[in-house]
Protein backbone atom coordinates (compact mmCIF):
# COMPACT_ATOMS: atom_id res chain seq x y z
CA UNK A 1 0.00 0.00 0.00
CA UNK A 2 1.60 3.11 -0.89
CA UNK A 3 0.65 6.26 0.77
CA UNK A 4 1.34 8.84 -1.29
CA UNK A 5 -0.65 7.32 -4.45
CA UNK A 6 -3.39 6.70 -2.10
CA UNK A 7 -3.70 10.40 -0.76
CA UNK A 8 -3.14 11.48 -4.67
CA UNK A 9 -6.91 9.88 -4.97
CA UNK A 10 -8.48 12.49 -2.56
CA UNK A 11 -8.50 15.61 -3.97
CA UNK A 12 -9.37 17.50 -0.80
CA UNK A 13 -5.85 16.75 0.95
CA UNK A 14 -4.41 19.30 -1.72
CA UNK A 15 -5.80 22.25 -0.45
CA UNK A 16 -4.12 24.48 2.23
CA UNK A 17 -5.62 25.59 5.30
CA UNK A 18 -4.51 29.41 6.73
CA UNK A 19 -1.85 29.03 4.37
CA UNK A 20 -0.47 25.71 5.61
CA UNK A 21 -1.27 22.53 3.91
CA UNK A 22 -4.30 20.39 5.46
CA UNK A 23 -3.75 17.87 8.37
CA UNK A 24 -6.66 15.81 8.64
CA UNK A 25 -7.20 14.14 11.79
CA UNK A 26 -10.72 14.63 12.17
CA UNK A 27 -11.72 11.41 10.25
CA UNK A 28 -13.61 9.44 13.24
CA UNK A 29 -16.22 12.46 12.45
CA UNK A 30 -15.67 12.14 8.70
CA UNK A 31 -13.94 10.68 6.46
CA UNK A 32 -12.34 12.68 3.13
CA UNK A 33 -13.71 11.07 0.01
CA UNK A 34 -11.60 9.10 -2.74
CA UNK A 35 -12.02 11.18 -6.68
CA UNK A 36 -13.56 7.58 -7.05
CA UNK A 37 -16.89 8.67 -4.92
CA UNK A 38 -16.82 11.83 -6.36
CA UNK A 39 -17.09 10.67 -9.79
CA UNK A 40 -19.67 8.57 -9.23
CA UNK A 41 -22.18 10.97 -7.62
CA UNK A 42 -21.38 13.30 -11.01
CA UNK A 43 -21.56 10.57 -13.10
CA UNK A 44 -25.14 9.40 -11.67
CA UNK A 45 -26.41 12.84 -11.95
CA UNK A 46 -24.73 14.06 -15.52
CA UNK A 47 -25.72 10.65 -17.40
CA UNK A 48 -28.40 8.59 -15.51
CA UNK A 49 -30.54 10.54 -12.93
CA UNK A 50 -33.74 8.94 -12.63
CA UNK A 51 -36.17 7.74 -9.21
CA UNK A 52 -36.02 4.05 -8.91
CA UNK A 53 -37.68 1.27 -8.56
CA UNK A 54 -41.03 2.07 -10.84
CA UNK A 55 -40.00 3.68 -13.88
CA UNK A 56 -39.55 1.06 -17.21
CA UNK A 57 -37.42 3.73 -18.89
CA UNK A 58 -33.74 3.05 -19.40
CA UNK A 59 -32.96 5.68 -17.02
CA UNK A 60 -35.07 4.27 -14.39
CA UNK A 61 -33.50 0.99 -14.91
CA UNK A 62 -30.12 1.92 -14.68
CA UNK A 63 -30.22 4.05 -11.84
CA UNK A 64 -32.55 1.17 -9.62
CA UNK A 65 -29.33 -1.50 -11.18
CA UNK A 66 -26.73 0.81 -9.41
CA UNK A 67 -28.69 1.43 -6.36
CA UNK A 68 -29.21 -2.36 -5.84
CA UNK A 69 -25.93 -2.83 -6.55
CA UNK A 70 -24.56 -0.93 -3.64
CA UNK A 71 -26.88 -3.07 -1.69
CA UNK A 72 -25.15 -6.60 -3.00
CA UNK A 73 -21.62 -4.72 -2.32
CA UNK A 74 -22.86 -3.53 1.49
CA UNK A 75 -24.11 -6.92 2.25
CA UNK A 76 -21.05 -8.01 0.98
CA UNK A 77 -19.18 -5.89 2.95
CA UNK A 78 -20.67 -6.95 6.11
CA UNK A 79 -21.09 -10.96 5.81
CA UNK A 80 -24.81 -10.48 5.39
CA UNK A 81 -26.21 -13.45 4.45
CA UNK A 82 -29.39 -12.22 2.52
CA UNK A 83 -29.13 -9.29 0.09
CA UNK A 84 -32.77 -8.13 1.84
CA UNK A 85 -31.02 -7.65 5.29
CA UNK A 86 -29.56 -4.67 4.22
CA UNK A 87 -31.67 -1.39 4.87
CA UNK A 88 -30.49 1.86 3.62
CA UNK A 89 -30.86 4.81 6.24
CA UNK A 90 -29.78 8.16 6.60
CA UNK A 91 -26.90 6.81 8.53
CA UNK A 92 -26.23 5.35 12.03
CA UNK A 93 -28.49 6.96 14.09
CA UNK A 94 -31.31 6.32 11.83
CA UNK A 95 -30.39 3.35 11.31
CA UNK A 96 -30.87 2.90 15.71
CA UNK A 97 -33.54 4.81 15.78
CA UNK A 98 -35.32 2.28 13.56
CA UNK A 99 -34.91 -0.11 15.27
CA UNK A 100 -35.62 1.28 18.63
CA UNK A 101 -39.34 2.81 17.00
CA UNK A 102 -40.01 -0.86 15.14
CA UNK A 103 -38.75 -3.88 17.40
CA UNK A 104 -38.40 -1.48 20.73
CA UNK A 105 -42.39 -0.89 20.53
CA UNK A 106 -43.39 -4.42 19.63
CA UNK A 107 -41.21 -5.97 22.14
CA UNK A 108 -40.14 -3.74 24.78
CA UNK A 109 -42.94 -3.49 28.03
CA UNK A 110 -42.96 -2.34 31.24
CA UNK A 111 -40.33 -3.15 33.38
CA UNK A 112 -38.12 -4.79 30.95
CA UNK A 113 -34.09 -3.85 30.89
CA UNK A 114 -32.24 -2.05 28.35
CA UNK A 115 -28.62 -2.13 28.58
CA UNK A 116 -26.14 0.34 26.54
CA UNK A 117 -22.88 1.00 28.12
CA UNK A 118 -20.94 3.78 29.82
CA UNK A 119 -18.84 4.91 26.24
CA UNK A 120 -22.29 5.44 24.00
CA UNK A 121 -22.42 8.25 21.73
CA UNK A 122 -25.59 10.35 22.20
CA UNK A 123 -27.20 8.05 19.31
CA UNK A 124 -27.15 4.91 20.91
CA UNK A 125 -28.37 6.48 24.48
CA UNK A 126 -31.32 8.97 23.42
CA UNK A 127 -33.57 6.61 21.31
CA UNK A 128 -33.26 4.10 23.77
CA UNK A 129 -34.28 6.58 26.57
CA UNK A 130 -37.12 7.87 24.72
CA UNK A 131 -38.69 3.92 24.22
CA UNK A 132 -37.51 3.28 27.57
CA UNK A 133 -39.73 6.80 28.82
CA UNK A 134 -42.60 5.38 26.48
CA UNK A 135 -42.83 2.00 27.72
CA UNK A 136 -41.54 2.06 31.67
CA UNK A 137 -38.92 0.03 30.76
CA UNK A 138 -35.25 0.31 32.24
CA UNK A 139 -31.75 1.58 30.68
CA UNK A 140 -29.51 -0.01 32.10
CA UNK A 141 -25.33 1.08 31.64
CA UNK A 142 -22.23 -1.26 31.79
CA UNK A 143 -19.46 0.46 33.01
CA UNK A 144 -16.28 1.54 32.04
CA UNK A 145 -13.01 1.45 33.74
CA UNK A 146 -10.28 4.02 34.01
CA UNK A 147 -8.45 2.32 31.01
CA UNK A 148 -11.68 3.00 29.31
CA UNK A 149 -12.85 -0.49 28.89
CA UNK A 150 -15.97 -2.36 29.36
CA UNK A 151 -16.21 -4.32 32.77
CA UNK A 152 -17.75 -7.32 31.20
CA UNK A 153 -17.95 -9.03 34.85
CA UNK A 154 -20.50 -6.05 35.43
CA UNK A 155 -21.97 -6.54 32.31
CA UNK A 156 -22.95 -10.21 32.71
CA UNK A 157 -23.68 -9.42 36.40
CA UNK A 158 -26.29 -7.09 34.44
CA UNK A 159 -27.84 -9.32 32.15
CA UNK A 160 -30.83 -11.34 33.66
CA UNK A 161 -34.24 -12.81 31.87
CA UNK A 162 -35.53 -8.98 32.36
CA UNK A 163 -33.13 -7.89 30.09
CA UNK A 164 -34.44 -7.43 26.66
CA UNK A 165 -31.69 -5.32 24.48
CA UNK A 166 -28.42 -5.23 24.42
CA UNK A 167 -27.20 -1.98 22.26
CA UNK A 168 -23.61 -1.59 22.46
CA UNK A 169 -21.03 0.15 20.32
CA UNK A 170 -18.13 -1.93 18.60
CA UNK A 171 -15.28 1.11 18.66
CA UNK A 172 -15.71 4.11 20.93
CA UNK A 173 -15.53 6.94 18.99
CA UNK A 174 -13.99 9.10 22.15
CA UNK A 175 -11.34 6.63 23.15
CA UNK A 176 -11.19 4.19 20.16
CA UNK A 177 -11.53 1.21 22.55
CA UNK A 178 -12.67 -1.78 20.79
CA UNK A 179 -15.48 -3.81 22.74
CA UNK A 180 -15.45 -7.65 22.86
CA UNK A 181 -18.70 -7.82 21.03
CA UNK A 182 -19.03 -11.37 20.37
CA UNK A 183 -18.15 -12.45 24.28
CA UNK A 184 -20.74 -9.67 24.61
CA UNK A 185 -23.55 -11.01 21.96
CA UNK A 186 -23.18 -14.57 23.43
CA UNK A 187 -23.85 -13.58 26.97
CA UNK A 188 -27.00 -11.72 25.82
CA UNK A 189 -28.22 -14.42 23.56
CA UNK A 190 -27.82 -16.91 26.61
CA UNK A 191 -30.77 -14.74 28.30
CA UNK A 192 -32.38 -14.28 25.41
CA UNK A 193 -31.99 -11.02 25.07
CA UNK A 194 -31.21 -9.36 21.21
CA UNK A 195 -28.20 -7.42 20.54
CA UNK A 196 -27.70 -4.28 18.41
CA UNK A 197 -24.16 -2.93 17.25
CA UNK A 198 -22.92 0.25 16.86
CA UNK A 199 -20.65 0.39 13.62
CA UNK A 200 -20.05 3.94 13.07
CA UNK A 201 -16.62 3.74 14.05
CA UNK A 202 -16.04 -0.01 13.48
CA UNK A 203 -16.67 -0.17 10.07
CA UNK A 204 -13.75 1.48 8.49
CA UNK A 205 -11.45 -0.06 10.70
CA UNK A 206 -12.18 -3.49 11.59
CA UNK A 207 -13.46 -6.84 9.53
CA UNK A 208 -16.84 -6.88 10.07
CA UNK A 209 -18.52 -10.04 9.70
CA UNK A 210 -22.18 -9.89 11.25
CA UNK A 211 -22.87 -13.85 10.88
CA UNK A 212 -19.87 -14.29 12.59
CA UNK A 213 -20.48 -12.16 15.29
CA UNK A 214 -24.28 -13.21 15.40
CA UNK A 215 -25.55 -9.63 16.33
CA UNK A 216 -29.28 -9.13 15.75
CA UNK A 217 -28.53 -5.82 14.53
CA UNK A 218 -25.40 -3.62 12.90
CA UNK A 219 -25.75 -0.25 12.22
CA UNK A 220 -23.15 1.96 10.06
CA UNK A 221 -22.86 5.08 8.09
CA UNK A 222 -21.50 5.91 4.57
CA UNK A 223 -19.62 9.10 5.38
CA UNK A 224 -17.25 7.37 7.92
CA UNK A 225 -16.20 4.79 5.50
CA UNK A 226 -14.99 6.98 2.66
CA UNK A 227 -18.26 7.26 1.15
CA UNK A 228 -21.27 10.54 1.44
CA UNK A 229 -23.04 12.22 3.88
CA UNK A 230 -26.51 10.58 4.09
CA UNK A 231 -26.74 7.07 3.58
CA UNK A 232 -26.35 4.70 6.13
CA UNK A 233 -26.71 0.99 6.34
CA UNK A 234 -28.78 -1.16 8.90
CA UNK A 235 -28.34 -4.80 9.00
CA UNK A 236 -30.88 -7.11 10.62
CA UNK A 237 -31.33 -10.88 10.99
CA UNK A 238 -34.33 -11.62 8.48
CA UNK A 239 -36.31 -13.08 10.68
CA UNK A 240 -36.59 -10.38 12.93
CA UNK A 241 -36.72 -7.49 9.99
CA UNK A 242 -39.57 -9.13 8.69
CA UNK A 243 -41.39 -10.11 12.43
CA UNK A 244 -41.09 -5.96 12.89
CA UNK A 245 -43.85 -3.09 11.95
CA UNK A 246 -42.93 -0.84 9.66
CA UNK A 247 -41.24 2.60 10.67
CA UNK A 248 -42.40 5.01 8.12
CA UNK A 249 -45.14 5.44 5.88
CA UNK A 250 -45.17 6.05 2.22
CA UNK A 251 -44.17 5.15 -1.25
CA UNK A 252 -41.90 2.31 -2.09
CA UNK A 253 -42.97 0.47 1.21
CA UNK A 254 -46.07 -0.29 0.18
CA UNK A 255 -47.56 -3.70 -1.47
CA UNK A 256 -51.15 -2.37 -1.96
CA UNK A 257 -53.39 1.05 -0.49
CA UNK A 258 -56.88 1.57 -0.19
CA UNK A 259 -58.38 3.40 2.01
CA UNK A 260 -59.56 0.54 4.17
CA UNK A 261 -56.40 -1.13 4.31
CA UNK A 262 -52.87 -1.11 3.20
CA UNK A 263 -50.57 -4.20 3.03
CA UNK A 264 -46.89 -3.75 2.59
CA UNK A 265 -43.98 -4.06 0.26
CA UNK A 266 -41.40 -7.65 1.31
CA UNK A 267 -37.74 -6.46 3.03
CA UNK A 268 -35.96 -4.41 2.02
CA UNK A 269 -38.74 -2.02 0.66
CA UNK A 270 -40.50 -2.19 4.17
CA UNK A 271 -37.86 -0.17 5.75
CA UNK A 272 -37.36 2.57 2.90
CA UNK A 273 -40.22 4.42 3.01
CA UNK A 274 -40.07 7.64 0.10
CA UNK A 275 -37.60 8.34 -2.95
CA UNK A 276 -34.90 7.20 -0.86
CA UNK A 277 -31.36 8.82 -1.69
CA UNK A 278 -30.14 7.39 -4.75
CA UNK A 279 -27.11 9.22 -5.75
CA UNK A 280 -24.93 9.20 -2.71
CA UNK A 281 -26.00 5.62 -1.87
CA UNK A 282 -24.82 4.84 -5.63
CA UNK A 283 -21.85 6.51 -4.22
CA UNK A 284 -21.33 4.29 -1.28
CA UNK A 285 -20.48 1.54 -3.65
CA UNK A 286 -17.52 3.11 -4.69
CA UNK A 287 -16.33 3.78 -1.12
CA UNK A 288 -16.89 0.41 -0.21
CA UNK A 289 -15.06 -1.20 -3.20
CA UNK A 290 -11.89 1.47 -2.69
CA UNK A 291 -11.82 -0.21 0.58
CA UNK A 292 -11.79 -3.30 -0.25
CA UNK A 293 -9.23 -3.27 -3.48
CA UNK A 294 -7.05 -1.24 -1.03
CA UNK A 295 -7.16 -3.77 1.62
CA UNK A 296 -8.70 -3.79 5.01
CA UNK A 297 -5.78 -5.89 7.05
CA UNK A 298 -3.60 -3.15 5.20
CA UNK A 299 -5.06 -0.11 5.92
CA UNK A 300 -5.42 -1.56 9.90
CA UNK A 301 -1.64 -2.05 9.62
CA UNK A 302 -0.96 1.66 8.31
CA UNK A 303 -3.51 2.36 10.85
CA UNK A 304 -1.71 0.79 14.17
CA UNK A 305 1.54 2.00 12.94
CA UNK A 306 0.64 5.62 13.17
CA UNK A 307 -1.55 4.77 16.32
CA UNK A 308 1.74 3.79 18.04
CA UNK A 309 4.03 6.41 16.61
CA UNK A 310 0.99 9.03 17.74
CA UNK A 311 0.56 7.78 21.33
CA UNK A 312 4.86 7.35 21.73
CA UNK A 313 4.71 10.98 20.48
CA UNK A 314 2.34 12.46 22.57
CA UNK A 315 3.02 10.86 25.68
CA UNK A 316 6.26 12.50 25.54
CA UNK A 317 4.98 15.76 25.88
CA UNK A 318 4.90 17.16 29.90
CA UNK A 319 1.41 17.57 31.14
CA UNK A 320 -0.43 15.43 28.64
CA UNK A 321 -2.39 12.42 29.28
CA UNK A 322 -3.96 10.05 26.95
CA UNK A 323 -7.75 9.09 27.82
CA UNK A 324 -8.25 5.76 26.69
CA UNK A 325 -6.20 3.36 27.09
CA UNK A 326 -7.27 0.33 26.16
CA UNK A 327 -5.51 -2.72 24.89
CA UNK A 328 -7.48 -2.79 22.14
CA UNK A 329 -7.66 0.08 20.05
CA UNK A 330 -8.00 1.32 16.41
CA UNK A 331 -6.60 4.92 14.97
CA UNK A 332 -8.08 7.45 17.10
CA UNK A 333 -6.26 9.02 20.19
CA UNK A 334 -8.18 11.33 22.64
CA UNK A 335 -5.74 13.56 25.26
CA UNK A 336 -6.43 16.47 27.45
CA UNK A 337 -3.24 18.57 28.55
CA UNK A 338 -2.99 19.89 32.07
CA UNK A 339 -4.47 23.28 32.77
CA UNK A 340 -5.67 23.86 29.71
CA UNK A 341 -9.28 23.60 27.92
CA UNK A 342 -9.29 21.12 24.85
CA UNK A 343 -11.13 24.11 22.80
CA UNK A 344 -8.19 26.58 23.13
CA UNK A 345 -6.23 23.64 21.74
CA UNK A 346 -8.44 23.22 18.91
CA UNK A 347 -8.24 26.90 17.78
CA UNK A 348 -4.16 27.13 17.83
CA UNK A 349 -4.11 23.71 16.30
CA UNK A 350 -6.70 24.86 13.42
CA UNK A 351 -4.59 28.27 12.99
CA UNK A 352 -1.91 25.80 11.95
CA UNK A 353 -4.07 24.01 9.44
CA UNK A 354 -4.41 20.51 11.81
CA UNK A 355 -7.93 19.79 11.75
CA UNK A 356 -8.95 17.70 15.38
CA UNK A 357 -12.06 17.33 16.98
CA UNK A 358 -12.27 18.71 20.27
CA UNK A 359 -15.14 18.42 23.08
CA UNK A 360 -17.02 15.99 24.36
CA UNK A 361 -17.71 13.82 21.17
CA UNK A 362 -21.36 13.23 21.60
CA UNK A 363 -20.03 11.19 24.89
CA UNK A 364 -21.35 13.46 27.48
CA UNK A 365 -21.78 10.57 30.08
CA UNK A 366 -18.25 9.23 29.30
CA UNK A 367 -16.71 12.16 29.49
CA UNK A 368 -18.62 13.00 33.16
CA UNK A 369 -16.97 9.04 33.87
CA UNK A 370 -13.56 10.85 33.47
CA UNK A 371 -14.15 14.18 35.19
CA UNK A 372 -13.18 15.95 32.39
CA UNK A 373 -15.59 18.47 29.92
CA UNK A 374 -14.05 17.32 26.91
CA UNK A 375 -10.93 15.99 24.86
CA UNK A 376 -8.63 16.77 21.75
CA UNK A 377 -9.02 13.58 19.53
CA UNK A 378 -6.58 13.26 16.76
CA UNK A 379 -8.15 10.09 14.16
CA UNK A 380 -6.44 8.51 11.67
CA UNK A 381 -7.50 7.22 8.26
CA UNK A 382 -5.76 5.58 5.85
CA UNK A 383 -4.39 8.41 3.83
CA UNK A 384 -2.39 9.97 6.70
CA UNK A 385 0.98 10.00 7.26
CA UNK A 386 4.02 10.27 10.20
CA UNK A 387 5.01 13.57 8.75
CA UNK A 388 1.52 14.92 9.63
CA UNK A 389 1.68 13.49 13.09
CA UNK A 390 4.90 15.36 13.57
CA UNK A 391 2.99 18.54 12.99
CA UNK A 392 0.81 17.93 15.37
CA UNK A 393 3.26 17.53 17.79
CA UNK A 394 5.40 20.80 16.81
CA UNK A 395 1.87 22.26 16.69
CA UNK A 396 0.76 21.03 20.11
CA UNK A 397 4.07 22.29 21.68
CA UNK A 398 3.84 25.57 19.84
CA UNK A 399 0.05 25.81 21.52
CA UNK A 400 1.02 25.02 25.27
CA UNK A 401 3.94 27.85 24.48
CA UNK A 402 0.87 30.07 23.36
CA UNK A 403 -1.08 29.01 26.16
CA UNK A 404 1.33 28.86 29.45
CA UNK B 1 -19.09 58.71 34.33
CA UNK B 2 -16.76 59.56 31.28
CA UNK B 3 -17.31 56.31 28.93
CA UNK B 4 -16.31 56.37 25.01
CA UNK B 5 -18.32 55.50 22.42
CA UNK B 6 -18.83 51.77 21.26
CA UNK B 7 -17.60 52.88 18.02
CA UNK B 8 -14.53 54.84 19.30
CA UNK B 9 -13.57 51.23 21.42
CA UNK B 10 -14.06 49.21 18.02
CA UNK B 11 -11.92 51.75 16.42
CA UNK B 12 -8.95 51.12 19.16
CA UNK B 13 -9.54 47.35 19.02
CA UNK B 14 -9.34 47.30 15.21
CA UNK B 15 -6.23 49.48 15.57
CA UNK B 16 -4.53 47.03 18.30
CA UNK B 17 -5.41 44.25 15.87
CA UNK B 18 -3.83 46.29 12.83
CA UNK B 19 -0.82 46.35 14.19
CA UNK B 20 -0.11 42.57 13.99
CA UNK B 21 1.52 40.55 11.10
CA UNK B 22 0.40 36.81 11.96
CA UNK B 23 -1.51 34.71 13.49
CA UNK B 24 0.29 34.37 16.40
CA UNK B 25 0.01 37.76 17.44
CA UNK B 26 -3.25 38.26 17.71
CA UNK B 27 -4.34 35.33 19.69
CA UNK B 28 -1.35 35.90 22.21
CA UNK B 29 -2.83 39.26 22.54
CA UNK B 30 -6.49 37.57 22.75
CA UNK B 31 -5.05 35.27 25.16
CA UNK B 32 -3.91 37.91 27.02
CA UNK B 33 -6.88 39.86 27.25
CA UNK B 34 -8.53 36.62 28.58
CA UNK B 35 -5.97 35.99 31.33
CA UNK B 36 -6.32 39.85 32.28
CA UNK B 37 -9.88 39.84 32.66
CA UNK B 38 -11.26 40.26 36.28
CA UNK B 39 -11.77 37.29 37.91
CA UNK B 40 -15.73 36.33 38.67
CA UNK B 41 -16.70 35.32 41.96
CA UNK B 42 -17.49 31.91 42.58
CA UNK B 43 -21.52 33.03 43.53
CA UNK B 44 -21.59 33.95 39.88
CA UNK B 45 -20.88 30.65 38.33
CA UNK B 46 -24.21 29.33 38.71
CA UNK B 47 -26.00 27.02 36.12
CA UNK B 48 -28.29 29.97 35.33
CA UNK B 49 -25.32 32.26 34.32
CA UNK B 50 -24.11 29.84 31.75
CA UNK B 51 -24.46 30.84 28.17
CA UNK B 52 -25.46 27.84 26.23
CA UNK B 53 -23.80 26.82 22.89
CA UNK B 54 -20.29 26.94 24.17
CA UNK B 55 -17.80 24.14 23.70
CA UNK B 56 -16.57 25.60 26.94
CA UNK B 57 -18.68 26.66 29.56
CA UNK B 58 -19.00 30.25 29.73
CA UNK B 59 -20.43 32.25 32.97
CA UNK B 60 -22.29 36.06 32.48
CA UNK B 61 -23.35 38.07 35.00
CA UNK B 62 -24.53 41.90 33.95
CA UNK B 63 -25.87 44.73 36.11
CA UNK B 64 -27.96 47.86 35.74
CA UNK B 65 -27.22 51.09 36.66
CA UNK B 66 -27.99 54.40 36.43
CA UNK B 67 -29.19 53.89 32.91
CA UNK B 68 -26.25 52.07 32.05
CA UNK B 69 -25.36 47.88 31.62
CA UNK B 70 -22.14 46.43 33.20
CA UNK B 71 -21.14 43.03 32.52
CA UNK B 72 -19.00 40.71 34.17
CA UNK B 73 -17.98 37.24 32.85
CA UNK B 74 -15.52 34.07 33.09
CA UNK B 75 -14.70 31.13 31.13
CA UNK B 76 -12.38 27.71 31.38
CA UNK B 77 -11.20 28.35 28.29
CA UNK B 78 -8.82 31.41 27.73
CA UNK B 79 -9.40 32.35 24.00
CA UNK B 80 -13.08 32.32 24.53
CA UNK B 81 -12.88 34.26 27.70
CA UNK B 82 -9.92 36.98 25.92
CA UNK B 83 -13.03 37.37 22.99
CA UNK B 84 -15.29 37.77 26.05
CA UNK B 85 -12.84 40.23 27.04
CA UNK B 86 -12.95 42.61 24.07
CA UNK B 87 -17.13 42.64 23.86
CA UNK B 88 -17.39 43.47 27.55
CA UNK B 89 -14.68 46.54 26.80
CA UNK B 90 -16.30 47.30 24.15
CA UNK B 91 -20.25 47.14 25.55
CA UNK B 92 -19.65 47.61 29.19
CA UNK B 93 -20.96 50.50 30.47
CA UNK B 94 -23.33 51.84 27.89
CA UNK B 95 -26.92 52.16 27.88
CA UNK B 96 -29.03 49.09 26.85
CA UNK B 97 -30.35 51.07 23.48
CA UNK B 98 -26.15 51.43 22.77
CA UNK B 99 -25.57 48.03 23.41
CA UNK B 100 -28.75 46.39 21.29
CA UNK B 101 -27.96 48.93 18.49
CA UNK B 102 -24.21 47.89 18.11
CA UNK B 103 -22.88 46.24 15.27
CA UNK B 104 -20.33 45.27 16.86
CA UNK B 105 -18.68 45.24 12.77
CA UNK B 106 -14.80 44.97 14.78
CA UNK B 107 -15.06 41.24 14.77
CA UNK B 108 -14.52 40.70 11.08
CA UNK B 109 -12.03 43.78 11.05
CA UNK B 110 -9.53 42.00 13.40
CA UNK B 111 -10.77 38.44 11.43
CA UNK B 112 -12.35 37.26 14.26
CA UNK B 113 -15.40 36.03 11.83
CA UNK B 114 -14.56 32.73 12.16
CA UNK B 115 -15.25 32.30 15.76
CA UNK B 116 -18.99 33.79 15.05
CA UNK B 117 -19.73 31.06 11.99
CA UNK B 118 -18.72 28.08 14.47
CA UNK B 119 -21.87 28.85 16.92
CA UNK B 120 -21.79 25.26 18.14
CA UNK B 121 -18.76 25.24 19.03
CA UNK B 122 -17.31 28.25 19.88
CA UNK B 123 -20.46 30.62 20.86
CA UNK B 124 -19.24 34.19 20.43
CA UNK B 125 -22.52 34.00 18.97
CA UNK B 126 -24.53 32.98 21.58
CA UNK B 127 -22.49 35.56 23.98
CA UNK B 128 -23.85 38.27 21.95
CA UNK B 129 -26.89 37.53 22.21
CA UNK B 130 -27.11 37.00 25.67
CA UNK B 131 -25.24 40.61 26.43
CA UNK B 132 -28.00 41.92 24.21
CA UNK B 133 -30.68 39.73 25.82
CA UNK B 134 -29.97 41.42 29.35
CA UNK B 135 -29.84 44.42 27.65
CA UNK B 136 -33.07 44.36 26.28
CA UNK B 137 -34.33 43.10 29.58
CA UNK B 138 -32.87 46.15 31.47
CA UNK B 139 -34.37 48.81 28.78
CA UNK B 140 -38.04 47.36 29.36
CA UNK B 141 -37.17 48.19 33.39
CA UNK B 142 -35.84 51.18 32.25
CA UNK B 143 -38.85 52.15 30.27
CA UNK B 144 -41.32 51.11 32.98
CA UNK B 145 -39.11 53.63 35.26
CA UNK B 146 -40.30 56.26 33.15
CA UNK B 147 -43.66 54.90 32.60
CA UNK B 148 -44.51 55.36 36.84
CA UNK B 149 -42.94 58.93 36.76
Amino acid sequence: MCILDLRQQFPILNRMVKGKPLVYFDNAATSQKPQVVIDALTHYYTHYNANIHRGIHTLAEEATMAYEATRRTAQEFIGALHEEEIIFTRGTTEGINLVAYTWGRQNIGTGDEILISGMEHHSNIVPWQILCEEKGAVLKVIPVNDNGELSIDAYKALLSNKTKMVSVVHVSNSLGTVNPVKEMILAAHQVGAKVLIDGAQSAVHLDIDVQEMDCDFFAFSGHKVYGPTGVGVLYGKKELLEAMPVFQGGGEMIKEVTFEKTTYNDLPYKYEAGTPNIADTIALKAALDFIKETGKPAIRAHEEELLAYATAQLQAIPGLTIVGTAKEKVSLVSFVIKDIHPQDVGVLLDNQGIAVRTGHHCTQPLMARFGIPGTIRASFALYNQKEEIDALITGLHKTIKMLS
Amino acid sequence: MNIKPILEIEKEIIEDFALFDSWEDKYEYIIDMGKKLPVLEDEHKLNENKIKGCQSTVWLVASYNDGRVFFKADSDAVIVKGLISMLIKVLSGHTPTEIIDARLDFIGEIGMMTHLAQTRSNGLLSMIKQMKNYAIAFQSIGNQKTDHK
